[in-house]
């Protein structure tokens, strides 16, 4: 279900990193729970984030949720297509990036969860 | 999710939803299925096809005897004495102010036999409002009977052709707003010509020891059709397309049905209800505030709460707020001062402190084609 090469928090995002780069998205878990989505607001290329803290939100049918940091470091591109296909979130949560990010630290990555880990948490 | 003190209700479908894997949502005290596959396939489904719901939550209380219409014209606005036997209309219980103790439909079942469907979380409140004053004019008995209603609603264009396969009731003859008894899958009820959906459509009232049994053959009739189970998810997109208020969100003890915009509920001509005398004036003089429809304009979704900003003041509310599946557009509802009410005005939402540009625009903002 989880895909091994993706980090996970505990609040649903995942982060794939490739070398001082970290891709980030919601996981399955999450998308289930909000449902349809039908709108994602991302922050703009060289938005600096703060790990834990809110860098957007999406927005289902039903509801609203804020996005949570997983990394700190500098946005350096926006997926731009959520903008227009933000149900791929749905299908294709693991898949659909949001924003990556430049890295401030790598301390950050070693605190996110392994898939085994968070796939537990989601049970 | 689930913070209330006691537990949570289970409609005669609970089983039935859970085993169809419905997302469970506590609602108006009740364990609601909120959606099954998608609130937007449901809602999609419902517009093509059909769907079907579980509204057993909804409550029944029904007034007899000999002062039954007298004591229904004196607690609702509209006029109950247009209705005919197997006939409904909508109305709205009525505070002395004019604002609403709840909306309601009025079933004349018989000439001295009426029956009112109100709001899952109104049970109590209204129920205990007509005690109090629906004997003003008169001995009259008023009963509680939530428990002896399952309510089904299919709903959607092929509808009809479903509910038809199991009834023996030629449904072609019955209009909307009407209703006629009868057996459905080899069970006696009740077949409604109403919903709440903006599609045609039929609620169906069985005892609820028989619910499952309905539930199923309905199922079963309707998949070839593409009939599909919804939620509530799906049942207040659907709603809100069709612009159809909603108890508790755009409605309440606060505003007045004028306010509300359902002017059409109310029988002018009536010599007297609870209420009358502040609508009267209402309609003389005009509303202060009043509710209108909106579709934004910029890129953002306003919701249940949020404020409506004008010239840097917080002059309105958001009551209702979507994306909605059909007409892929963020719409909503909210109050405004009547000087913002005019189609075509502009204001904005206050988004998570963010201001979204929106326009008024005509309700309802979903129509469904004459067949």
């Amino acid at each position: 279900m989880y895909p091994t090469n993706l980090k996970y928090t505990k609040d649903h995002e995942w982060v794939r990193i490739d070398g001082g780069t970290g891709a980030v998205g919601i996981t399955h878990f999450a998308q289930q729970q909000l449902g349809d989505v039908v709108y994602v607001d991302l922050p703009e290329v060289g938005a600096t984030l703060t790990v834990g803290q809110t860098f957007g939100t999406i927005e289902s049918v039903k509801a609203v949720s804020e996005l949570y940091a997983p990394i700190s470091g500098t946005v350096t591109e926006v997926n731009a297509a959520l903008k227009d296909r933000p149900d791929a979130i749905n299908s294709a949560p693991h898949d659909s990036w949001m924003i990556k990010v430049q890295l401030a630290s790598t301390a950050d990555v070693d605190a996110l969860l392994d898939a085994g880990a968070y796939e537990a948490l989601t049970q | 999710m689930n913070d209330t003190a006691s537990p949570l209700k289970k409609t005669a479908l609970h089983a039935a939803h859970v085993a169809l894997g419905a997302r469970m949502v506590p609602y108006g005290g009740w364990d609601m299925p909120v959606e099954y596959s998608g609130i937007s396939a449901e809602h999609l489904a419902v517009r093509s096809a059909a769907g079907l719901f579980d509204v057993s939550h909804m409550g029944q209380i029904e007034l007899a005897g000999e002062n039954a219409l007298a004591a229904i014209q004196h607690i609702t606005t509209n006029d109950a004495a247009k209705l005919q036997n197997g006939q409904a209309q909508y109305s709205a219980l009525t505070t002395p102010e004019g604002t609403f103790v709840d909306d309601v439909l009025v079933y004349r079942f018989a000439e001295r036999h009426y029956l009112l469907v109100v709001n899952a979380s109104n049970i109590e409140k209204d129920h205990a409002w007509i005690a109090a004053h629906a004997p003003e004019v008169g001995e009259v008995a008023i009963v509680n009977s939530s428990d002896r209603y399952a309510l089904i609603a299919v709903q959607g264009p092929k509808a009809r052709g479903i509910v038809q396969k199991l009834t023996a009731i030629d449904l072609s003859t019955i209009k909307y707003y009407w209703f006629a008894h009868g057996e459905i899958a080899g069970v006696r009820g009740t077949l409604s010509r109403t919903g709440y959906t903006g599609e045609d459509g039929w609620e169906i009232f069985v005892p609820p020891q028989f619910a499952t049994q309905i539930w199923n053959a309905l199922l079963e009739a309707g998949t070839p059709d593409g009939l599909v189970p919804c939620g509530l998810g799906a049942r207040d997109t659907l709603r809100l397309e069709a612009a159809m208020r909603l108890y508790g969100n755009d409605m309440d003890e606060t505003s007045t049905v004028l306010e509300c915009d359902l002017g059409w509920i109310v029988g002018w001509n009536k010599a007297e209800f609870t209420g009358k005398s502040v609508l009267d004036r209402q309609k003389a003089d005009g509303v202060a505030k009043k509710i209108v429809g909106f579709e934004m304009l910029d890129r953002a979704i306003a919701r249940h709460g949020h404020g409506v900003v004008h010239d840097g003041a917080t002059v309105g509310v958001v009551t209702s707020g979507t994306h909605t599946p059909f007409l892929k557009k963020a719409i909503g509802m909210a109050y405004v001062p009547t000087a913002l009410a005019a189609v075509g005005t502009e204001f904005t939402v206050d988004i998570r402190g963010r201001l979204a540009r929106a326009v008024v625009v005509p309700m309802p903002f979903y129509k469904r084609p004459k067949s």
